[in-house]
């Protein structure tokens, strides 16, 4: 029982990095496109962020 | 963020300054005796040596569980307040705290009674010893031992309302909170609405919190009445992140129980000061079809026990993480045991560290923006209406 729930884990953890870079990348994009809305686009990034980041701190402390 | 060369070049500096006492700081003849092979032969008596362990009130010998033990005791709470310790002669330079407990009666007496773990307290013909966990536990008398796994011993825990490690911390970043605020609020009244002193450093930060996370998060009308706890949520945060930073060795947002606190106030007051469209839009979505809002409704009540449950986690885990690997990088130099691992252990904590710096004021930005947001979302006004042109 204990492999499986530290693979899923695993999985939820690299699902959650690739959500937080597609995150990063398209602030990236959007700032270079906008550099006057730098402010808004960073707190609504770190929202983002922030909000996947607690579903893979759950999947961890979950496995 | 400005990384201008200037800088750049002092940390280089800096670092190639302090590489030749990170060398130094490994001698050849360690300190630390470790034997080398260990499981192996040990491995068919793992059970007998358990046993021993407990009988010595385990003291861990290889190198592996002592760094491990170290870690634990680091992210742990304690009953005292150890600033370093002596391993060779067993002393520890530190203070002890008060314990109370809540067991028959009030019972209050001195950690220090406790001996780092070592002897049995006694308070009112009650006997008590700490665990591994740091956990307080009865014993039946002055020579009573844990029963149960090491780790988890069966005894009888009384409730335990000591003024522990973090409490007192917390106390600390309290007083000093209470301290620069009220000052620098008394300094607009004294000098005409200019602020003067030590909280004019902060002030910036309030005008942030309150233009950029309460006003365009919760709205002009009602932001006033939750600016108190978001300002005290920021600041407690960022002080006790900022204080896990020194090396003192505290960790308290590290503590899921103070995140577990912080994280209950936010749920209380979102759901007390609630108007009654949140409520509408959690039992009865409006706007779609009647089999929906069914099906809807259980998972927006869930929602309410899931937004602070991950304000919980998400503090605690990002600190508590932090500090683990930060404890593991510095645990290099023991495991290499030259001055490859002493820069090592150096170069990448002293990245760590200034991470953990921003970490720090991160963690607790967005924990007030969530709470704002939260916030926000029980105030929202009806507007279905208008949506429509």
């Amino acid at each position: 029982m204990e492999i499986p729930r530290i693979i899923g884990a695993g999985l939820v953890v690299i699902g959650a990095g690739i959500g937080i870079g597609r995150i990063g990348g398209s602030a990236m994009d959007a700032i270079a496109r906008q550099p006057e809305a730098t402010g808004k686009i960073q707190t609504a990034m770190l929202i983002a962020a922030a909000l996947i980041e607690g579903i893979g701190f759950a999947a961890i402390f979950a496995s | 963020m400005v990384f201008s060369n200037k800088t750049f070049k002092f940390i280089i500096a800096a670092f190639l300054v302090c590489l030749s006492f990170t060398g130094f700081a490994n001698p050849t003849q360690d300190t630390i005796q470790t034997p080398t092979q260990t499981t192996a032969a040990t491995a068919h008596d793992a059970h007998g040596e358990e046993a021993a362990s407990h009988e010595t009130h385990g003291e861990p010998t290889d190198l592996k569980s002592k760094i491990e033990a170290y870690k634990m005791h680091h992210v742990l709470d304690a009953h005292d307040f150890t600033l370093f310790s002596d391993e060779a002669e067993g002393k520890h330079y530190g203070f002890p705290l008060p314990i109370i407990l809540w067991d028959n009666g009030l019972q209050i007496f001195s950690s220090s009674k406790f001996n780092h773990g070592e002897s049995v307290a006694e308070s009112n013909g009650n006997y008590y010893r700490i665990g591994h966990d740091e956990k307080i536990y009865k014993v039946d008398g002055p020579t009573g031992e844990l029963t149960g796994d090491h780790h988890h011993p069966t005894n009888v825990k009384p409730l335990d309302l000591s003024i522990t490690k973090s409490v007192l911390v917390m106390f600390v970043v309290a007083f000093i909170m209470v301290w620069v605020f009220t000052g620098l609020a008394k300094s607009y009244a004294k000098n005409g609405g200019i602020s003067a002193g030590f909280g004019r450093l902060f002030e910036p930060i309030v005008l942030y919190i309150r233009d950029e996370i309460a006003i365009p998060n919760i709205g002009e009308k009602h932001y006033k009445k939750y600016m108190s706890y978001l300002l005290t949520v920021f600041f407690f945060v960022w002080f006790l992140n900022i204080f896990g930073l020194t090396p003192l060795g505290i960790n308290v947002t590290g503590n899921i129980a103070v995140t577990a606190g912080l994280a209950i106030i936010t749920a209380l007051i979102t759901n007390f000061t609630a108007n009654k469209t949140y409520w509408g839009h959690i039992f009865w979505m409006p706007g779609v079809p009647t089999p929906m809002k069914i099906i809807l409704a259980p998972i927006e009540l869930l929602g309410v026990i899931i937004k602070p449950f991950s304000l919980m986690i998400r503090l605690y885990a990002n600190i508590f993480a932090g500090h683990v690997v930060l404890m593991s990088l510095i645990a290099l130099i023991f495991l290499f045991k030259s001055w490859i691992g002493g820069s090592l252990s150096f170069l990448l904590s002293f990245a760590l560290s200034t991470i953990e710096i921003l970490v720090a004021l991160l963690q607790a930005y967005i924990f007030t923006m969530l709470s704002a947001l939260y916030f926000g979302s029980a105030n929202e006004e009806h507007h279905h209406d208008e949506a429509h042109h």
